[in-house]
Order: C-alpha cells, then structure tokens, then sequence
C-alpha cells in the first residue's frame, strides 16, 4: 500500500510536471523550435487564450468550449501579429527579439489599463480523487490526458495532413518549396498563427488554476523556454523527450529539495545540454541516426 | 445627501481659495510616491496610490497642510526593485520632495532603504510586514509580527491545534515572518509539521501540495506574495487539501477571497489592521470617501488605509512641529502622542521604533467567501524592537534586526 502511494504519488509528480512542460512549450516548439523565431511574446498569448477562456466561460459556455475559444482568438492575433509585424523580420532574427518584447510589454500594460490589475477566476472543476491513500486535483489528471492528446495531435498535423507537408517543406526549403508552387508566406502565416493558437490553449488550459493577471504568461516562459531549448528543433524527436527528462529532474528534486531545487535543477539541465548537444536533443539524436 | 453638500461646499471654497491667490505663494510640500502600479503586485498595491490621492485630495480642499498645498510626485515602480532605487534617487535628488511614501514588498524596501539614508531623507513605509526596522529615516505605518503573530499563531492553535505548516514566499519578508512563526509555535509548546520557501513568481504547487498532505499538520500558515503565488490556493482546493490557513498577508492585502471562486479559501484566518468589511462608522465613512472618488475600485486594503493614515500623520506632525525638517517632525513622534482617529480606529506612533499601533482584526473567510471576524485585539503596540533594544530617540542604527539577530 504504502509503496503504491509513493510510486502513484511520483507518477502523478511527474505527469503533472510533464504536462506543464509539454502543454506551455507546444506553442514555442512550433514558433520558436521550427520557425526560429525567437517569440518573446510567447507568455503573452498565453495570458490572451486564458483571458478569452475566463471571459467565455463566465458568459455561459461549457469548459471545454471556452479552452477552444481562448485557443481561436490567440491563433488569429497570432495570425494578425505574423502578417503585420513578423513577417517583414524573417531575416533578422535579432530584430524579432526586439520586436516580439515590445509586443509583450504592450500586450501586459495594455491588459492591465484596460482589463485592470486582475480578473476574477472560474475556479477549478472536477474536485478531488483519492488515489492510492491520497487525494489529488482530478483536473490536473485531465491536464496530464491532455498533454498525451495534444503530441499525437500534432505529430497527425504534421506528419499525416497535406498541410503539414507543405508547412515542413516551407520551413525546411522555403525556396524549393516555393518552386513547387506552395504559397509559402500563407504557410508561414498559418504556423504561426498555429503556434499562438497553442500557447492560447496552454492558457485556456491553465486558466482554472491560476491566478488571473496581466503577468500570469510570465509564469510560463522560463520553463518553455528550456524544454523548447533542450530538445531542439524538432517537437517530437526534442521537445517530448526534453519535457519527460526535464520533468524526472524536476519532479525529483522538488519532491526531494523543494521548489527552488526544482527550478535550480531545470536551468542546470539546460546549461549542460547547451554545452554538451548545441542542437538539442533532437540535433543529437538526427546526428546519431545519420552516423 | 445632505451630509454631502457642506462637505463639497466647503471642498469648492477651499479650492477657490487656494486658487484666488492667499494659498498660492504659500510653497506647496512635495511628496513622492513610489508604488507598484505595474507588474506582480500591482492587484494589491494600485489601491495606495488612490488612497494617497484621495488624503492629498482632501487635506489640499482643507486648506492644505499648515496652508500649503500637497504636490504628489507619482512614479510606478513596475514591482521592480530596481525602479524603486532609480526613483527614490530621482525623488530625493531631482524632484527634492519633502517626503516619500513607497513600498510593497520588503525586499524593495530594504533596496530603498539604503538611499533613503545615503540622501538622509524621510520614507514613510504603509505596509504589513516583517519588522525589526530601525532607522530614524524611516516610518513604518503597517502591521508588525507581534500585531499579526503573536495576535493569530495563538488562537489558531488553541482553537484547530499544536501541528504547523508553513509556506513562506523565498524572500527576507517570507523567511524572516516564518522564523517569527516557528518561535512562536515553539513557545506556545507545538510543533512544526513543516516549512517550505516557495521562490516568487512560482504558480504550480503540486508537490508542495502533496507534501502538505503527507505532514498532515492541524493547520497552514501561508505567507505566500505576489499573484503567481496566490495560484497556491486553488489549487490546493482542487486537490482537497481542505485544512485551515493562517495568514498575515492574504485577503488584507491581495483580496485572494474577491478573486478566486468560493469555497478554495474556505477557512482562512487573516489578521489585519484594516480591511473594507471591517463595519466600523469610521470604515463606512472612508469606504464612502473612496467610493465616491474611485468608483471602479476593486478592493479597499489594509495598506489603502495605512497609506491614508500615514498622509494625516504626516499634515499633523508637520502641523504641530511647524517645519518639514525631519528632526523637527521626530522630536514630535518622541513626544509619544501623535496619533490619528482614522477608518481603523485610533492609532499612534511609537517613539522608539517610529512603527504604529494597530487595533488588530481577525478576519475569517467563511464558505462562501464572505468574511467574519471571531475576535479583535484593540490597540497593540509595536512593542518587539523597543523591547529588544532599538530606541531611535537615543541613537539610530538603521538596520533591520530579527529576533535571531536582536540589537546589540
């Protein structure tokens, strides 16, 4: 009994760090880790899908379709962002840094002049189960089913749809592609647009657990930032692995140390893949398939 | 209705008066305000500023302090320690006001502090926190561990049990508040069940939730700062936690009980010196005030009141000392008696650590988020660093003791 608690007591550890980690960077990966735009304003289309989703659920709709809803509306800001700014700076990618910071900044203060210093929350639902000896937040279970769901979702986009060959043949050989006569600034516009439409679903997700302010995207950058950074480009050969391994470290040292060991644990982690695989995981393991 | 229009009578005439000439060349007294209107704590810390504008609104339609007007320096510190560095330089140094009103959190306190010092100007700090400074640069209206600890670990213990929690923001003002705690549940024969020191800015508490649970303490005291922090709650809600939490800093302060939906702080017990169901006719009277300025203001604070406290402190010490030299004002504080009637009943200032006495409400957040209040501790005084050594009449050390590190 008490061996299954301690071992269900970590897996739950693990999966709830897991889906943060895979949930927060999915968005980034595509932005980010395909594209390489350096998206500093990834945060805040974060805080954008969880303010549509509160909004959207305290005007009646169910959950689920208040989640999709923050999704869309951060996907076609997205869209709107890509066409009128990030577009003309695909070759400067200095310039995005400036560009994509600017835009948080407006994005927070703008949120905090219009919408005020806080929102009200819409509470968590499902409760709590008890499992094994111990009670847990149910809706971290499903955030956990979701982080499952939202890989193979993409890895079907990706790899499964005519659209996800034109968008890898676009940012893999954008002129070839072009040759081949794929509209390549609309296949651009759509992945980013894609992009910020998972981060939205990362706040939308999020939202019935967190406190609800204009910084609350904040939050979610460093570890994006590192899962996005550990596994390279590539989201199924990088930023899966990078989030299990990241999510063992974390777990561990959190479960073992406390928080601050948890956040010490992960920057480590990073320091020491930038210096030992400078592709990332995914670069590492491309290398080693190709030897 | 009536009541209201001798108030704005009165308001219009002082206004012409101060604008039909006799007032003007009276030099107005400079304040600086520096607070948090951007950033982690904005939610808790806007509310000061309103609150500053409103005494400044008011004291200025009253003819202004001893006849001259207040001008209000204004800079939004971005809840960044570094902002408050800059500024506070840019207000004692360029805009040379005569005294400044600033802080939220203690570490951009002790970031000030030192530049305070350095220029040998006169800060005014309007929050709870957690004590031990001395410094004759420095007054301190908010509440002190011996108001909000020695007030709530006691009752809390007596009434749920000996078996403590703490989670503590990772920062001077968490550390130093849980050693406070731990002394006081080690004194009052408990033990404690744990300590965690969560960094700022963190919002996912799974584990620390799980290990809470695994503790199994009779209750949680959480010293939790900032909105990523305040996360904690709902989710300890979703996951069942269901026990009693003790605070010095929650409700009073971030109106966690307003924003997040009920029952996640069910049982909470805060204490306070203000808070705006406090059902007094002085809270009504500047609810009323408030309301009527700042229509959209979403919660009136422990600190909007400490900060409209201390602007009436500041028009009477000058008042009676007849300068705005700051030994002028302190040898008034040294006589012991500057105190104010104000919307949380009669509080004065103490002459040895130049902190303020509170009446002390505790303040219980019920099922459906409305609050309560099973006791109330009249009048505490700041009595912990007097008592340890700290006498700013005799000398000023300008430190920040700890009761680890009491005063030589």
């Amino acid at each position: 009994m008490d061996v299954v608690s301690t071992v269900f007591s970590f897996a739950y550890q693990f999966g709830d760090a897991f889906a943060f980690l895979v949930i927060s960077a999915a968005g980034l990966a595509v932005i980010f880790g395909m594209m390489g735009v350096i998206n500093l304003a990834h945060g805040e289309f974060i805080m954008c899908g969880a303010y549509v989703t509160v909004a959207a659920s305290r005007i009646g709709a169910p959950l689920p379709l208040a989640i999709l809803c923050g999704a869309l509306v951060a996907g076609l800001v997205g869209m709107a962002v890509e066409r009128l700014v990030i577009r003309r700076l695909y070759h400067r990618p200095l310039d995005t840094i400036v560009a994509t910071w600017g835009m948080s900044l407006i994005a927070t203060q703008g949120t905090l002049i219009v919408l005020g210093s806080t929102m009200q929350g819409i509470g968590t639902p499902l409760g709590s189960v008890a499992i094994a000896g111990g009670a847990y937040s149910a809706y971290r279970l499903v955030l956990m089913a979701a982080a499952i769901a939202l890989l193979v979702g993409l890895w079907l986009l990706f790899y499964r749809t005519r659209w996800g060959v034109l968008a890898r043949a676009t940012i893999q050989a954008p002129h070839m592609a072009r040759a081949l006569g794929v509209e390549t600034g609309r296949v651009y516009g759509m992945t980013f647009g894609l992009g910020a439409a998972l981060a939205g679903l990362a706040g939308g997700l999020y939202a019935p657990t967190m406190t609800m302010v204009p910084t609350m995207g904040a939050t979610f950058i460093v570890e994006s930032f590192v899962t996005v950074v550990v596994g390279g480009a590539d989201i199924f050969l990088g930023a899966a692995p990078a989030a299990a391994i990241l999510a063992v470290i974390r777990a561990g040292l959190t479960a073992w140390q406390g928080q601050l060991f948890g956040q010490i644990g992960l920057l480590l982690a990073v320091i020491v893949v930038i210096r030992l695989m400078p592709g990332g995981l995914s670069g590492w393991l491309a290398a080693r398939a190709r030897r | 209705m009536t009541r209201h229009n001798p108030a704005r009578a009165c308001a219009l005439a002082a206004t012409l008066a101060l604008g039909g000439g006799a007032a003007m060349a009276q030099e107005p007294i400079k304040i600086g305000v520096l607070e948090d209107q951007s950033g982690d704590f904005a939610a808790a810390t806007m509310v000061k500023v309103h609150a500053i504008e409103l005494a400044a609104e008011e004291i200025n339609a009253a003819g202004g302090i001893a006849g001259r007007p207040i001008e209000l320096v204004v800079y939004d510190t971005q809840s960044d320690n570094r902002r408050y560095q800059e500024f506070m330089r840019r207000v004692l140094q360029r805009d040379k006001v005569d005294v400044v009103f600033a802080g939220f959190s203690s570490a951009s306190r002790e970031a000030y502090r030192p530049i305070v010092n350095q220029f040998d100007g006169l800060a005014f700090y309007n929050n709870q926190y957690e004590g031990g400074v001395c410094d004759a640069n420095m007054i301190v209206t908010g509440a002190v561990p011996e108001q909000q600890f020695s007030t709530l670990i006691p009752w809390m213990m007596e009434t749920y049990g000996k078996n403590v929690y703490t989670l503590a923001a990772d920062y001077n003002f968490g550390q130093i508040s849980a050693e406070w705690v731990r002394n006081i549940v080690a004194e009052n024969g408990g033990t404690m069940a744990g300590e965690e020191f969560i960094p700022l800015g963190v919002s996912q508490f799974s584990q620390t939730i799980q290990n809470i649970q695994g503790a199994k303490p009779d209750f949680v005291v959480t010293l939790l700062v900032g909105a990523a922090q305040a996360s904690y709650y709902e989710q300890a809600a979703s996951a069942g936690v269901g026990l009693p939490m003790a605070s010095s800093v929650n409700v009073g302060q971030g109106y966690e009980h307003k924003r997040f939906t009920p029952p996640s702080l069910k049982d909470m017990y805060v204490t306070t010196n203000y808070i705006e169901e406090i059902d007094t006719p002085a809270s009504q009277a500047f609810i009323a005030k408030f309301k009527a300025k700042y229509p959209d203001e979403p919660y009136i604070n422990q600190e909007a009141a400490n900060s409209y406290i201390a602007m009436n402190l500041y028009k009477l010490m000058v008042e009676r000392a007849g300068s705005t030299d700051r030994e002028a004002l302190r040898a008034e504080i040294a006589k012991g008696d500057v105190c104010f009637d104000g919307p949380s009943g009669n509080v004065c200032l103490d002459p040895k650590s130049q902190h303020m006495s509170h009446t002390i409400f505790l303040a219980k957040v019920e099922a459906d988020h409305s609050i309560t209040f099973p006791k109330v501790w009249e009048n505490i005084a700041p009595y912990w660093l007097g008592e340890a050594g700290c006498d700013l009449t005799k000398n000023d050390p300008s430190e920040q003791y700890t009761p680890s590190n009491p005063p030589k």
